[in-house]
């Protein structure tokens, strides 16, 4: 079992025709049972071939061409265009949709948030890696090619939640290799605003039997940590958390911005100090240091 | 990036909401004219994008036009927290019945853009909102559905204001989450917002920040305002060594090399990507070391790219060594950065096995990486060795 | 000919450098711009370095292309 996608999941790669696209189109293909990628959209493009995926003009006509609706999308279209492919992919009946596109103006990815949540679709990212269910599907770049993924993601009952495309793969490395694998590792992306955040993953994590543990990447700026946090307090989840969070010396350097666009410390309540005592408070471990995860996953353990 | 309180004012203005009759001036003399235009008592306003200015004596009052000129002489010198001022603002002294507070963010959690109001304005609204919290209003409104009055009416009328207050606030709370939205900004507030004696309402003040990403959607804006476009209008001016390691990203659009910014150590740091960024600086001075630089390297970066970092970097000085060090990376090349990094060294004449503390990136063609580190002698570990580990050991090195 | 940089090494049977149909076909598929078009083939040498090790340009020529290793003393072989 897995969160989100499994072996059966359809998806297209909007602007599959662009240099990423066309690696991680290959990836996918490659990885685990082979993801089913269906169709890739590029205006312009069609009748073109990538990697053996049929592109077309329209989302329409690639769900067209499948004959039946189509559960995801992949959008790597540039930030300019990037909501347009968004509300197209929603509107024609999309329900999961990976945005890797980085640097979108906020306003627009409230608009596509809004937009989905309206027509019952789910957004993870924008500017993120994907999604990963080890030995089985990824839907993006996250890993890599799927030989490095294999070297980093290992089968197991941990799920992964992390801000940062590069660290969901450090960690999920850290764990598989101290034997605790990873059920599902979604990179839910490093902007302000972003289709799916912690807390709203976690009913999905509880619901999913095979995820006994979670692991999460923080770092400070936005208060989706305190979301956690109040979620973890006011559902009685049996799922142990342990938090990592990058970034403390930001504490003492406020309004400069590091890290991702939502990472810049505006007051108090943000602080990563204060971010990790309410996160601590809610019952969540919070790690020093990467290499220290596994055994206190291992602790929280049942 | 941030406005200047003269420009944001321009931003409000043009969004229909009444401003003062101010003028901007960069020279002394020029606030003559103004004060004379304006006739009567003003306010003379440094214009710089700290906060902080009436404690540090950049906003002064003036009865005549002589010491209007006198006041502006003195500000334009003034520096405040690091900044000179673009100009001063030269303000009418307004008479006010009562100061108001309306703003617009960001809500992260709720993803959409929140109105602010409050009836007690010209604080520290956070401190408002502590203290006085049925005074502060909150009013989400959506991206998709058109907005409408009823909204600041809400958001007003939840504070308690009412009467002939009510309707006049009204339209101009709307204009300001229109103009919050239409211009992609992060924050959108004006403190205070004054109720003349007459009864009428004239923003006092106004602080806007656009978004970054978005700025290319507004060079018409920006134009008409003077904003250049090499401007950043971050919290402090970028250094010399930063808007080199700006140089350096921009040179090519092959990956990225990012977010340099300087310190003042002695151990070089090439980086990435974001959150692993930042975990190795936390790393590094967590094991006694002192970074030169944090930097974000990402996507998959040229061998030029990564050699123009790591040369700026290792050519800075007081820098004895660098750290090149990374999560685990999928679509960076371990091979190329191996390579940028150690061509920097052999251009500047330096020994890479020397000046190399540690190469910690595992992960895509590593293999191929480690061949041409082992051939120069650089010291690397692989994944087996945990970030916090690599750090240490590059500080333990120096 | 043959031209190294620090770390590659691109060597162009002789027998073909005058060849300029395959020269436009090699500076077609390199993706970083190692090889030009110039009467004949030609190596842009500020380029060799950034060399992806992708093989196109050994598959475009049939193996008169040689890529060198210049860190390991290896050749590289053609993937595709």
């Amino acid at each position: 079992m897995s969160i989100l996608i499994d072996a059966e999941t359809t998806f297209i790669v909007q602007g599959i025709t662009g240099r990423e696209a066309v690696n991680l189109t290959r990836e996918c293909l490659d990885y685990g049972a082979g993801a089913k990628v269906v169709g890739g959209v590029t205006p312009g493009r069609l009748g073109r071939e990538v990697h053996g995926v049929p592109v077309f003009d329209t989302v329409l006509q690639a769900v067209e061409h499948h004959g039946g609706p189509i559960y995801g999308s992949v959008v790597t279209v540039p930030p300019a265009f990037t909501k347009d492919a968004v509300f197209e992919a929603i509107e024609n009946g999309i329900k999961l949709i990976v945005i890797v596109t980085e640097r979108i103006p906020r306003r627009d990815v409230a608009q596509m948030v809004e937009l989905a949540t309206l027509r019952g679709a789910r957004i993870i990212g924008p500017n993120c890696l994907g999604i990963i269910v080890p030995d089985v599907i990824k839907m993006g770049g996250i890993g890599g090619p799927a030989k490095d993924a294999a070297k980093s993601y290992s089968k197991g009952s941990i799920g992964v939640i992390s801000r940062s495309g590069g660290m969901t793969t450090e960690m999920s490395s850290t764990l598989s290799a101290a034997g605790l694998g990873i059920s599902t590792a979604v990179s839910i992306g490093g902007d302000a605003i972003i289709g799916s955040t912690y807390a709203e993953l976690m009913p999905l994590f509880e619901a999913d039997e095979e995820t006994k543990g979670i692991v999460i990447y923080t770092e400070p700026g936005g208060r989706m940590e305190a979301e956690l946090a109040r979620w973890k307090t006011e559902n009685d989840s049996r799922l142990p958390i342990v938090a990592f969070m990058a970034g403390k010396f930001m504490d003492e350097m406020p309004g400069m911005s590091f890290g991702h666009a939502g990472t810049i410390v505006e007051g108090k309540e943000d602080t990563a100090t204060e971010k990790i005592a309410r996160l601590e408070a809610a019952g969540i471990t919070v790690a020093e240091e990467i290499s220290q995860i596994p055994e206190l996953m291992k602790e929280r353990l049942v | 990036m941030r406005f200047f309180e003269f420009e944001a004012r321009e931003i409000v203005k043009r969004a229909g909401i009444p401003v003062t009759d101010f003028g901007f001036v960069t020279e002394a003399e020029e606030a003559r004219a103004i004060a004379e235009r304006i006739g009567g008592p003003t306010v003379i306003k440094s214009q710089v994008l700290t906060g902080g200015r009436m404690k540090a004596g950049g906003v002064k009052f003036a009865d005549t036009p002589d010491e209007a000129v006198a006041h502006a002489a003195d500000i334009l010198a003034l520096e405040i927290n690091g900044h000179m001022p673009r100009g001063v603002l030269v303000d009418p002294k307004a008479e006010v019945a009562q100061e108001f507070y309306a703003g617009v963010v960001w809500d992260g959690i709720r993803k959409q853009p929140v109105m602010i109001f409050s009836p007690v304005g010209g604080i520290d609204i956070e401190q408002v909102a502590e203290e006085q919290p049925d005074k502060v209003g909150r009013q989400h409104f959506s991206n998709i559905l058109p907005l409408s009055e009823f909204q600041a009416k809400q958001v007003v009328a939840a504070t308690g204001v009412t009467g002939s207050d009510l309707n006049k606030l009204v339209p101009i709370i709307t204009r300001l989450a229109r103009l919050f939205v239409e211009n992609d900004m992060t924050l959108a507030e004006i403190n205070p917002l004054g109720k003349l004696e007459d009864g009428s309402f004239v923003a006092l003040d106004a602080h806007m920040d656009m978004e970054n990403e978005a700025r290319g959607r507004h060079r018409q804006l920006l134009a008409d305002l003077g904003v250049g476009d090499d401007e950043t209008r971050q919290a402090r001016e970028p250094t010399e060594f930063e808007l080199a390691g700006e140089a350096v990203d921009n040179a090519s659009h092959r990956g990225v090399a990012g977010n340099v910014t300087e310190f003042d150590g002695n151990l070089g740091l090439v980086i990435g990507a974001g959150g692993g960024s930042l975990t190795l600086f936390d790393a590094v001075r967590k094991y006694g070391g002192r970074p030169a630089n944090y930097s974000e390297i990402g996507g998959n970066p040229s061998v030029e790219k990564a050699k123009g970092l790591a040369k700026l970097v290792l050519s800075k000085p007081g820098v004895d060594k660098i750290a090149v060090m990374m999560s685990i990376v999928s679509n960076t090349r371990v091979d190329i950065v191996a390579r940028g990094v150690i061509a920097a060294c052999l251009e500047l004449g330096m020994d890479p096995a020397e000046k190399i503390s540690i190469f910690r990136i595992p992960g895509a063609w590593e293999e191929e990486g480690f061949k041409i580190l082992e051939k120069y002698g650089v010291r690397y570990a692989d994944r087996t060795t945990s970030l916090h580990e690599a750090a240490k050991l590059a500080v333990e090195a120096l | 000919m043959r031209s190294d940089a620090t770390f590659i090494g691109i060597e162009v049977a002789d027998a073909v450098a005058g060849d300029e149909q395959l020269a436009a076909k090699l500076e077609e598929v390199c993706p970083v711009d190692i090889f030009a078009s110039e009467g004949g083939i030609s190596i842009v040498e500020s380029n060799i370095d950034e060399c992806i090790l992708c093989g196109m340009c050994i598959t475009a020529s049939d193996g008169a292309v040689t890529v060198h290793k210049l860190y390991s003393g290896e050749t590289l072989q053609a993937t595709s």
